[in-house]
């Protein structure tokens, strides 16, 4: 296959018109030993009929959640996805463009990512939203950087509780950037950040302190009481939230939060692997011209009439370059259409609705199995939302190998972050899961 | 008639997704959590119902130009078609429905396609090794100067601390160097728009970690100093990052590993023909030579036998620089593209992109300043600069006039050397028709410019919404909805 529309008269023509025998004349100047080699070796070419029974064969080589009853969770999550998100994100005119530079040719997705900003802020409760990162644990590395930038000091404390992966991405940026890390243990007993050790390690050489809500093994954290730490010593607060659990835990913005970001695939957008997810990413007003990443901003044109463009483009680095507070251009655009068409059709009741189901099935999965398994242990004991950690009897890789063959995936396994949980595995339960899935599961790790 | 937005047409008693009653028994939030840790009040989300969604975003989406729809000539971009196969296959449950935390026996395709296009990466760059994991182009740069940085750092040289960047490179590269804590340099381009082999030899020192160029560069202009410069950055231990915007350029005619680049990322959504999706999500996968391989973030997937797995012991490796593996759903798409292109259809994928950027180039030539003249690659940067001091004109005015005639303006004002730029990347995927009507279209609006400059400064005349208030958006920053303003 090849796009190229050109036919050879075309292409006859434009020779002629440009005065050459070959389109490799263009190429001459490149030098000859270079270009002798340059012929990647790569297969192909397909026809369209062969690449799509290529891909479907090796998709048929993964276990998908079509096939799987998905329990899994540390991050990512099988949530419904309301048909109109789907339609929404399929049109061209919103897959196809580039990132709105021209406003008057974008203001579809100019007005979307306005709207995906103020539903952003509703649920954080936070002032302001940029219009999307990579990811949740770009958008903590991000977080932290900014926090360091604005309080001038270098040191960033994460709870141990804190997504590891997460970590993993802001230590790389950090390293680079010469702030050093911290890590703020969990209470063995109940799963949550101690905040008591947080007070021992916590000076004002401390730039920020970063929590998770609820945290990595599904734990409800005492916020209020972690952001009040941090202030006390000049430190600002970020919480990573899960955004689901908004619809019934407190916002960052009524904690004290200086910061929220988070993981957005929960809103609208399939699992894929890992990626593209959405970086949420929300602060006070206070630190607005510090934030990374595009922002989009109402206005009016020549008429009056109101509409919307970039703006608080000084920051970015096509204009600042090396001053810029991010280095990131392409963002997530596409997946923060998909979070803001979701929230917009669940609107608050539908939120609520789906938060207090997860809760309800995840609690009702703990206490089957509480009643009905000798294998499994609930590991903390602190309040869960839907998401807790099973200590297992049996080693953990083969448990989660023998649950998919019986149609069941859960986890992540702890082991490889967490040498102290090395029997351990997250369980999640969203929505999408029936009283029957939940009682197969408890039976599969009853046997 | 204004727009509305969702939440001015937002009223009670309006729904659209409902979930059903719960088939577990239901107990209060307040039983199960910390009084003090709930929410007191909801989000103010829009109460509506389907059909003003569908209708909604169906009136959003009329109101933004698109590739699918018409010429987008965005320099340095490479706003080329996105197959419609690549949606069709990335929407295919045995990758959309993927967790990533499946155990790797069960998810042997996904890896598969992962390591099969990290070699294709690596060949058609002439390098070695390649990661998936940077989500894009500009976090390519940066794992690349991470990487970078450990390697010096490995071998003792922690004093290297500046990253020599043209002055017509993209803003993210100085912006990735100051990421990383380096400091940024910008060096002069010679009369010719290329690398000055003095200024850079001048430059370089022992305090150089590395030099990033584009190559095609942002003026369209191969580097043809190239194998020199990397003898001289290298002569002085430094290494060479190539910025693979431009790769749509030289595939099939010259590969950044042969020219002497130590590491490179691709931007999958311009070479590859991911969709840009409004802004994102694209990829920016690295590839690097053998004596970096060790410093690449962590998982690599790895071929045992005749399976994949993932390999997390890497301990010189620079970490981790997205939460999972990269925005794996776009090299699904690169990865179908590739496949049915094959090394000959993307030589003649870049063989036909620099022939449409030379047709535009020449054929614009006498009514636009030519500051670099040609042959160009895959674009080409003419100026507005005498149009701008005869008549006022300037080069957003003619930008956005382009608008009227039912095409996408070019970049503007980059690259920053030249004055009243317009950049000019036409890409492969145009036909001489359309090409054909952009020139006419850019030739009539430089006689427009002469006749009724007042025409262009207050273009665009054709679309709902007029030139938007910049200044005033800056001042009053009013960033999301709020009730009555």
């Amino acid at each position: 296959m090849t796009y190229i529309p050109q036919s050879d008269k075309d292409k006859a023509e434009m020779l002629a018109a440009l005065g050459i025998e070959s389109v490799e004349e263009f190429f001459s100047q490149i030098p000859s030993v270079l270009r002798a080699n340059a012929m990647p070796a790569i297969p192909g070419p397909l026809t369209e009929s062969e690449l799509v029974r290529h891909m479907h064969e090796l998709a048929g080589e993964n276990h998908s959640l079509q096939d799987l009853v998905c329990f899994a969770g540390g991050g990512i999550y099988d949530r419904f996805i309301p048909s109109i998100v789907r339609d929404v994100v399929s049109r061209p005119e919103f897959v196809t463009p580039y990132t709105p530079y021209q406003a008057e040719v974008s203001q579809g997705t100019l007005q979307a990512m306005f709207e995906y900003q103020t539903v952003v802020c509703e649920l954080t409760a936070m002032e302001v939203a940029n219009a999307s990162l990579y990811d949740g644990a770009t958008s903590l590395a991000e977080a932290v950087s900014l926090s360091s930038r604005v309080t001038h000091k270098h040191r960033a404390l994460l709870s141990r509780a804190l997504s590891p992966s997460a970590r993993r991405v802001v230590q790389t940026h950090c390293t680079a950037s010469g702030i050093e890390t911290g890590e703020v243990p969990y209470i063995e007993e109940t799963g949550q950040t101690d905040l008591g050790a947080l007070e021992n390690i916590l000076d004002d050489e401390v730039c920020c302190v970063a929590l998770q809500q609820p945290n990595y093994f599904g734990i409800v954290e005492d916020m209020a009481s972690a952001a009040g730490a941090a202030h006390n010593v000049g430190a600002l607060l970020i919480s990573a939230v899960e955004p689901i659990s908004l619809g019934v835990l407190k916002p960052p913005g009524n904690y004290g939060a200086d910061i929220a970001v988070g993981e957005g695939q929960p809103l609208g957008l399939v699992p894929g692997f890992g990626g593209p997810v959405l970086g949420l990413f929300a602060c006070n007003r206070e630190l607005m011209r510090q934030m990374p990443g595009r922002v989009v901003g109402q206005t009016v044109d020549s008429e009056g009439r109101v509409g919307y463009c970039l703006t608080l483009q000084a920051r970015e680095q096509h204009i600042r370059r090396d001053k810029a507070t991010s280095n990131i251009c392409t963002n997530e655009a596409l997946c923060a259409l998909a979070a803001g068409v979701y929230l917009a059709a669940l609107g608050p009741d539908g939120l609520r609705e789906v938060t207090r189901l997860s809760i309800h099935k995840a609690h009702y999965l703990r206490d089957q199995l509480a009643e009905q398994s000798e294998n499994v242990q609930q590991r903390f004991g602190g309040a869960f939302v839907n998401e807790f950690v099973l200590r297992v009897s049996q080693p953990v890789c083969s448990l989660l190998e023998s649950l998919c063959e019986q149609g069941f995936l859960i986890g992540p396994s702890l082991g490889r972050e967490y040498p102290e949980l090395d029997d351990c595995l997250l369980v999640a339960v969203t929505e999408q899961r029936t009283k029957q899935d939940i009682e197969g599961l408890v039976a599969a790790l009853s046997s | 008639m204004q727009p509305q937005t969702l939440f001015d047409m937002s009223d009670r008693g309006k729904r659209c997704t409902r979930f059903p009653e719960s088939d577990v028994p239901v107990s209060e939030p307040s039983d199960l959590l910390p009084a003090n840790q709930l929410r007191d009040k909801p989000p103010l989300l829009p109460r509506v119902s389907e059909p003003e969604i569908a209708r909604h975003f169906a009136r959003l989406a009329q109101d933004n130009y698109n590739v699918d729809a018409g010429f987008y000539p965005l320099g340095s971009c490479t706003m080329k078609y996105n197959p419609k196969v690549q949606e069709l296959v990335a929407a295919m449950p045995g990758w959309a429905l993927l967790h990533p935390d499946t155990p790797s026996e069960c998810v042997q395709g996904a890896l598969r396609v992962m390591w099969e296009l990290e070699q294709w990466l690596a060949e058609i760059g002439g390098m070695d090794v390649a990661s998936l994991q940077p989500p894009a182009g500009a976090s390519g740069e940066f794992t690349c100067l991470r990487m970078f940085k450990a390697y010096h750092d490995s071998r003792g040289e922690t004093h290297r601390n500046r990253i020599l960047v043209p002055d017509t490179a993209h803003g993210t590269n100085p912006a990735s160097a100051t990421r990383c804590g380096y400091q940024a340099t910008a060096l002069k381009s010679a009369d010719d728009g290329r690398i000055d082999l003095g200024e850079l030899e001048s430059a370089l020192s022992e305090n150089v970690a590395a030099v990033m160029l584009t190559n095609p560069n942002t003026l369209g202009l191969f580097e043809t100093d190239i194998l020199q410069v990397a003898d001289l950055v290298h002569s002085v231990g430094g290494l060479l990052y190539c910025d693979g915007a431009n790769m749509n350029a030289i595939m099939g005619y010259a590969r950044p590993g042969d020219m002497g680049f130590d590491a490179m990322h691709f931007n999958l959504h311009k070479t590859f023909a991911t969709p840009h999706g409004g802004g994102g999500p694209g990829a920016g996968p690295v590839a690097v030579k053998t004596h970096l391989a060790s410093f690449l973030p962590v998982p690599r997937v790895v071929e045992q036998g005749d399976k994949f797995d993932w390999d997390w012991k890497q301990p010189q490796s620079i970490g981790k620089v997205h939460g999972y593996y990269g925005n794996f759903l776009i090299a699904v798409r690169a990865y179908a593209y590739i496949l049915s292109l094959g090394s000959d259809g993307l030589r003649r994928a870049s063989e036909a992109a620099v022939l449409n950027a030379n047709y535009v180039m020449e054929a614009l030539a006498e009514a636009y300043d030519l500051p670099y003249p040609g042959p160009c690659m895959h674009e080409c940067v003419l100026s507005a600069q005498t149009i701008a001091k005869e008549t006022g004109v300037r080069a957003v005015d003619i930008a956005k006039r382009l608008i009227d005639y039912g095409l996408h303006p070019p970049t503007m004002y980059f690259p920053l050397t030249v004055k009243e730029a317009l950049m000019i990347e036409p890409t492969e995927t145009e036909s001489k028709a359309t090409l054909d009507c952009f020139i006419e279209a850019m030739t009539q609006i430089a006689s427009e410019a002469h006749i009724n400059p007042d025409l262009l400064h207050s273009a665009p005349h054709s679309t709902r919404i007029g030139r938007l208030d910049e200044v005033k958006a800056a001042r009053e920053l009013v960033l999301r909805w709020q009730k009555e303003r």
